[in-house]
C-alpha cells in the first residue's frame, strides 16, 4: 500500500487510539500524530516540486493513464501541510486550552478524525471519494462546533454549518456525478484529461453551477456567508482549526482543483470573480460592526475566502500565484490570530474588543505573537503578508476590463483589514490597560506555542520568498492551472503602482483604526443589514421546513386506520390500472352466454354472499354470510377440478364460524355499521375501483399466453419420481415439503401467540 | 348454558368417528384427495365439537399433551421426517424414501407418511390451542366478573 | 368461464375492501378473510381453470390425464387455507383481548398507542403521558 494511503488509516487509528487514553496523553498523542504526517507530507515537498506526482490507485485505466484513488500533486500537498502542521499546534493548544474539561477528550478525537477527512478530501483524486470526505468533514465539524452541546445557541450553530455545508455537499455529488458521466470516469485528473468532452455534455453548465454552489456553501461565500459567525459557537481552537485555516478552505481547494476544468468557460471566471468580490466586501464592512473579537476574526475570514475566489476567478498565472500565496499567508496569521484571541478569552474572560486593551504589560509573548501575526495580515513588509498583497494587487491590475472596480472596492477592503489588524494588536496588547473579569497573564507554553510558531512562520516566509516560490508555490500554481509555470516570489519589486497603492491601503487603514470606536457603533445602527441578510431567508427556509413536514406527517400519519387502508387500496388500484393503461390495455376475452356451463351458479352464488355480507346489518350475519362465500367457493374448487383444495376450505369455513361464534358472544355482535351514508359511498368507490383493478389485471393475466411446463413436470414426475398419485399432496409433501414445514411452523406459532395472549386473563390482570 | 343430554352423549361417538376418518383422510392422502392438512381439520373439528360437549378440561385430558406441544410436535416430525433423505442416493432434505414392504399385499411406507403426519398434528394443535384457550379464557372472565360483583 | 370467474373475483375483492374500511374490528376481520378468499381464487384463476378433473394419476398410468387441472396452484391455495385460518383466528383472538382490555372494538377509540390523533410535533416536545386505557365501567 502507497504511503499517502497508509496516512489516512494511521490518522484514523490515531484518532481512535485517543479514545483509550487520558485526556491530557490524548493531546499530546494527537499532536504527535499530527506532527508526523506533517513531517511524512513534508518529505515529498522535494519530489513533488520538481514534478513528480505520488499516487496511491485504488482503480485505473493505465491505458489512458487514468487512476481513480489518491494523488499528491503540489495543491494537496499543500493543504496537507497545512491541515496536518496546524493540526500539531491545534492539538497541543486545545490540551491545554480546555485542561480539565470532561469533553476534551471527546474534541480530541473529533479533531483527528476531522483531520483525517480533510487529508482524504484533498488527496482524493476520485470524485466520489472526495465527495465522501467532504462529507465527513462536515459531520465532524457539526459535532465539534456542538461541542458545548448545552447550549441552544452551539446547538443550533451546529445544526446551521451542517445544513448549509451538508446540503451544498449534496449539490456538489449532484455536480460531481453529471462531470462523472460526461467524462465517462469518476477520476479527477480524467475528468480534467477528458475537459473538452465533459464542456460538451448538454448538462456541462448545470454541473459546473452545482460544483460551484458546492464550494461556496463550504467556503461561506455570498449568500452562504452567515454560517461562519454562527459557528463561533466552537471553542477557539476548533474555530481557528476549522473555520480559518482548513474546513471553510477546501471550497476554495475543490474550485482551484477543478480551474483547469473550467478555466476556459467565461461563465466560471465571472461568477467566481464577482461571487468572492461580494463576498470580501461583505466580510470586510461585517468585520467593522463587530466588537466581539472572534466574530470580527470571523468576518474578516470571510473576506479572506472571499479574495481567494475572487483570484481563482481572475485565474492567470498571476491570478493563481497570488491565490496560493495569499491561502499560504492566510492560514499562518488567521489561525495565530484566532489563537491569540483564545488565549485572550480563556486568561481574562472577555473577549470584547471595545472593552479590552493593554493587556501587552500582562502577557508579553501574546502580544509579540499578536503583533508579528496582525502585521502580515495588514500587508506590512517585510511579512509575505506584504508579499501577498503586492500580488494581489497585480493580479487585479491585470484582471482586464473589471480591474476599476476590483482595485477600487479592494483597496477598500484592504483598508479594513488593516484597521483590524490594528485593533487585534495595538490596540489589545498597547496603551491603558483596563480591568479584565480575570488577571491575565502569559498561558502555558503549550498554548503560546501555535501563535508565536505561526507568526514566525509568516515572517520566515516573508524573508525567504524564493524557497517558498520553489518549494510550495509553483507546484501548486501548476495544479490550478493544469500546465507548467514560473513563479518568483519578491519582497521587494520596485517603486510603482503597486506599492503606492500598499502605502495609500496601510494610511487609509491607519485611519480606520483610529477612529474604530466610532465606526462600529455607527455601522451597527444600521440595521437594514440585518434585515436583509440571507441568514433570515434561512430561518425562514428552516422553519417553513420543519412546519411542511409537520403538516405532511400530519396529513399522511393521521391516525385513523380506515384512513390507511383506503388509501393502501386506492393507490394499489390506481397503480395497476394506470399500468394497464399505459401499457395499452389487454385484449377482453371472448364472451358468449352459450359457453356458460353449470358451474357459474357458483359463482353467482358467490356474488350473493358477497352482497349479503356487505349488506348485513350486524356482525353475526355478516359472519354467517362470509360463511355462505366460503361454502360457495369450496363448491367452486370441486367443480374446477380441485377437490383437496375443496375439502379443505370447507372444513376451514366450518371450523372458523365455529371459532367466531364462540367469540362473537364477547364481542358486541349487534354492531351496526354506523358509517355515515357518505362515507358509505366514498368507501364502496374505493372497494369498487379495488376489485376493478383485480379484475382487469386478471384478464391482462390470463390473456398473456400460459406456460404450463412447470405444473405439467409436477404431473408427469409424481408417480415416478415420489410414489404417489394425488399430484397435489406429492408436490405439498415432497417436491416442496420445506415450503410446507416452514407453513406448519407458522401454525404453530400462531397457536403459540394465542395461548400467550389469552394467558394473562387467567391471571386476572384484565378483566 | 350446559349442553344437552343428546349432545353430551353423541360427542363421544362423533368424536371417534370424525378421529377415525381423519386418519383414512390423511392416509390415503398420498394417492385420493385428502391428506395431512385436510385430516387435521377433520380431527380438529371433532376435538371442537367434543370441547363444546364436554368442556376443554375433556379435550385436554383425551390429548394428554398441551395443544401447542402437539403443534410443535407435528413440527418436528415433518422436520425430521426429512433427515433419512441424507443415507439416500441424492441426500438432499426432504427427499423422502419408500420401503415397499411385501407381506401378501404391496404395503407402500416412506418417509412422506411421517411428514404428513407432522403436517396432520400442527394443524390439530393450532386449531384446538386456539378455540379451547378462547373457552378457558371466556371461562375465566366470566368467574372474575361473578367474583367481582 | 373466464369473464365470469374474472368479475366474481372483482366483486369479492371489492366486497373485502368495504368491509376492511368498516369501523369496527369485527367487520374488518371478514373483510380480512374475504380478502384471503379472493386472492386464492385469482391464484387458481391465473393458472388456468378447464375442467373438472383432478390432478390424480389414474392407475396404470404414470401421469395425469391431459385435461386434469393445473395442481401447482391447487398446492398453493391449499396451505393459503390453512394459514389464513390460523391468521384469521389469531387476528380474532387480538381483537378479543383488544376488546377486554381497552373496552371497545373500534380503532378510532384506541387511543393507547397513538394519544393525540394526526398531530406530530418537531422533536424537543416533552413526551405526553399517555392516558389510561379505556375501559367498561364495572
Amino acid at each position: 500500500m502507497s504511503g499517502i494511503a497508509l496516512a489516512l488509516l494511521v490518522g484514523a487509528g490515531g484518532s481512535a487510539a485517543m479514545a483509550f487514553v487520558p485526556a491530557r496523553l490524548a493531546a499530546w498523542l494527537g499532536a504527535g500524530l499530527a506532527a508526523s504526517l506533517c513531517a511524512f507530507y513534508a518529505a515529498h515537498l522535494g519530489a513533488v516540486s520538481t514534478g513528480a506526482v505520488p499516487a496511491a490507485a485504488f482503480w485505473g485505466v493505465p491505458a489512458l493513464d487514468i487512476a481513480g484513488g489518491l494523488r499528491l500533486d503540489g495543491l494537496a500537498l499543500l493543504f496537507a501541510l497545512l491541515i496536518t502542521g496546524i493540526g500539531a499546534l491545534v492539538f497541543l493548544y486545545a490540551g491545554s486550552y480546555m485542561a480539565g474539561d470532561a469533553r476534551l477528550r471527546r474534541l480530541l478525537v473529533m479533531l483527528g478524525l476531522f483531520m483525517t477527512a480533510m487529508l482524504g478530501a484533498v488527496t482524493a483524486d476520485d470524485a466520489i471519494l472526495l465527495f465522501i470526505f467532504w462529507e465527513l468533514t462536515s459531520l465532524a465539524s457539526f459535532f465539534l462546533v456542538g461541542t458545548n452541546h448545552q447550549s441552544p445557541a452551539a446547538r443550533k450553530a451546529a445544526l446551521q454549518a451542517l445544513l448549509v455545508t451538508g446540503g451544498g455537499g449534496l449539490a456538489l455529488l449532484a455536480g460531481l456525478v453529471l462531470v462523472a458521466i460526461a467524462a465517462g470516469t469518476t477520476s479527477i485528473s480524467g475528468m480534467i484529461a477528458a475537459a473538452p468532452a465533459v464542456l460538451a455534455h448538454p448538462a456541462a453548465e448545470p454541473a459546473m453551477l452545482l460544483v460551484i454552489a458546492g464550494a461556496f456553501a463550504k467556503s461561506a461565500q455570498v449568500p452562504f456567508h452567515f454560517w461562519l459567525p454562527n459557528a463561533m459557537a466552537a471553542p477557539t481552537p476548533v474555530s481557528a482549526y476549522l473555520h480559518s485555516a482548513t474546513m471553510v478552505k477546501l471550497g476554495v481547494y475543490l474550485l482551484a482543483r477543478f480551474n483547469p476544468l473550467y478555466q476556459g468557460v467565461a461563465l466560471w471566471h465571472e461568477l467566481l470573480m464577482w461571487a468572492g468580490l461580494a463576498t470580501a466586501a461583505t466580510g470586510a464592512l461585517l468585520a467593522l460592526r463587530e466588537t466581539d473579537l472572534k466574530r470580527v476574526l470571523a468576518h474578516t475570514t470571510v473576506t479572506g475566502l472571499g479574495t481567494l475566489v475572487m483570484l481563482i476567478g481572475i485565474a492567470p498565472e498571476l491570478s493563481a500565484t497570488a491565490a496560493v500565496t495569499f491561502l499560504l499567508v492566510h492560514a499562518f496569521y488567521k489561525a495565530a490570530l484566532f489563537l491569540v484571541v483564545g488565549i485572550v478569552d480563556h486568561e481574562t474572560g472577555s473577549r470584547d474588543g471595545a472593552a479590552l486593551g493593554g493587556l501587552g504589560r500582562a502577557m508579553p509573548l501574546t502580544a509579540v505573537a499578536a503583533g508579528l501575526a496582525a502585521f502580515s495580515m495588514a500587508g506590512l513588509p517585510p511579512f509575505v503578508g506584504f508579499v501577498a498583497k503586492e500580488l494581489l494587487y497585480e493580479a487585479k491590475l491585470g484582471a482586464g476590463p473589471a480591474s476599476d472596480v476590483l482595485i477600487v472596492l479592494g483597496f477598500l477592503i484592504n483598508a479594513s483589514m488593516v484597521a483590524v489588524a490594528g485593533v487585534l494588536s495595538l490596540r489589545l496588547f498597547l496603551g491603558a490597560s483596563r480591568p479584565t473579569p480575570e488577571t491575565p497573564h502569559d498561558p502555558h507554553w503549550a498554548m503560546i506555542a501555535g501563535p508565536v510558531l505561526l507568526a514566525l512562520l509568516g515572517l520566515a516566509a516573508g524573508s525567504m520568498p524564493a524557497l517558498v516560490a520553489d518549494l510550495v508555490v509553483e507546484p501548486a500554481v501548476r495544479a490550478i492551472l493544469g500546465r507548467p509555470v514560473a513563479v518568483t516570489l519578491k519582497l521587494w519589486h520596485g517603486f510603482n503602482l503597486v506599492l503606492a497603492l500598499s502605502a495609500a491601503t496601510v494610511l487609509l487603514g491607519v485611519v480606520l483604526f483610529l477612529a474604530w470606536e466610532r465606526i462600529v457603533p455607527g455601522l451597527r445602527r444600521a440595521e437594514a443589514i440585518d434585515r436583509f441578510g440571507p441568514a433570515r431567508f434561512y430561518e425562514r427556509l428552516l422553519a417553513g421546513t420543519i412546519s411542511l413536514a409537520e403538516r405532511c406527517t400530519g396529513l399522511v400519519q393521521h391516525g385513523h386506520l380506515h384512513g390507511y387502508i383506503a388509501t393502501l387500496f386506492a393507490a394499489t388500484a390506481i397503480a395497476l390500472l394506470g399500468t394497464l393503461a399505459v401499457r395499452g390495455g389487454f385484449d377482453a376475452p371472448a364472451f358468449a352466454f352459450g359457453a356458460l356451463d353449470p358451474r357459474a351458479l357458483a359463482l353467482v352464488a358467490i356474488v350473493v354472499g358477497v352482497l349479503a355480507t356487505v349488506l348485513a346489518r350486524s356482525v353475526l350475519v355478516a359472519v354467517m354470510a362470509m360463511g355462505l362465500v366460503g361454502f360457495a367457493v369450496s363448491l367452486l374448487f370441486l367443480l374446477f377440478g380441485a377437490p383437496d383444495v375443496a375439502f379443505t376450505q370447507f372444513a376451514v369455513e366450518t371450523l372458523l364460524v365455529v371459532i367466531l361464534a364462540a367469540a362473537l358472544v364477547i364481542l358486541p355482535i349487534a354492531t351496526r355499521d354506523d358509517r355515515a351514508p357518505r362515507r358509505k359511498l366514498a368507501d364502496a368507490a374505493v372497494a369498487i375501483l379495488a376489485g376493478a383493478a383485480v379484475t382487469a389485471v386478471l384478464l391482462a393475466v390470463l390473456a398473456t399466453p400460459f406456460d404450463p411446463r412447470l405444473g405439467a413436470w409436477f404431473g408427469a414426475n409424481s408417480y415416478p419420481a415420489a410414489h404417489g398419485r394425488n399430484v397435489v399432496n406429492v408436490i405439498l409433501v415432497d417436491f416442496r415439503a420445506l415450503d410446507t414445514l416452514g407453513e406448519i411452523m407458522v401454525l404453530a406459532i400462531a397457536a403459540f401467540a394465542v395461548v400467550a395472549l389469552l394467558r394473562r386473563a387467567r391471571t386476572g390482570d384484565a378483566r | 348454558m350446559r349442553p344437552s343430554l343428546i349432545l353430551r352423549t353423541s360427542a363421544p361417538m362423533l368424536l371417534w368417528l370424525s378421529l377415525l376418518a381423519s386418519l383414512y383422510v390423511l392416509v390415503r392422502g398420498h394417492n385420493e384427495p385428502g391428506g395431512g392438512f385436510l385430516g387435521g381439520l377433520v380431527a380438529a373439528s371433532g376435538l371442537l365439537f367434543h370441547a363444546i360437549a364436554r368442556g376443554p378440561e375433556g379435550v385436554r385430558t383425551l390429548l394428554v399433551l398441551h395443544p401447542v406441544q402437539l403443534s410443535a410436535l407435528g413440527v418436528l416430525l415433518a422436520a425430521t421426517s426429512g433427515l433419512p433423505a441424507f443415507l439416500g442416493p441424492d441426500g438432499a432434505y426432504l427427499t423422502h424414501l419408500w420401503w415397499f414392504a411385501e407381506l401378501g399385499v404391496t404395503l407402500p411406507l416412506g418417509t412422506a407418511l411421517l411428514f404428513d403426519l407432522g403436517v396432520y398434528l400442527a394443524v390439530v394443535g393450532m386449531a384446538v390451542a386456539i378455540f379451547i384457550g378462547l373457552l378457558e379464557w371466556k371461562a375465566a372472565r366470566a368467574a372474575a366478573t361473578e367474583g367481582g360483583e | 368461464m373466464e369473464l365470469p370467474f374474472a368479475l366474481a373475483i372483482g366483486v369479492l375483492v371489492a366486497g373485502a375492501v368495504y368491509m376492511l374500511l368498516a369501523r369496527d374490528l369485527p367487520r374488518m376481520l371478514v373483510g380480512f378473510v374475504l380478502l384471503g378468499t379472493a386472492a386464492n381464487l385469482l391464484i387458481l384463476l391465473a393458472g388456468r381453470v378447464g375442467g373438472m378433473t383432478p390432478p390424480l394419476v389414474a392407475a396404470g398410468m404414470a401421469a395425469p390425464g391431459a385435461d386434469a387441472a393445473n395442481p401447482l396452484p391447487q398446492a398453493l391455495i391449499l396451505t393459503a387455507i390453512v394459514i389464513g385460518f390460523g391468521l384469521a383466528a389469531f387476528a380474532l383472538m387480538l381483537i378479543v383481548k383488544a376488546r377486554a382490555v381497552l373496552g371497545t372494538v373500534r380503532p378510532d377509540e384506541m387511543a393507547a398507542a397513538e394519544p393525540r390523533a394526526g398531530a406530530v410535533s418537531s422533536p424537543p416536545t416533552p413526551p405526553r403521558a399517555l392516558p389510561p386505557p379505556r375501559r367498561e365501567a364495572a
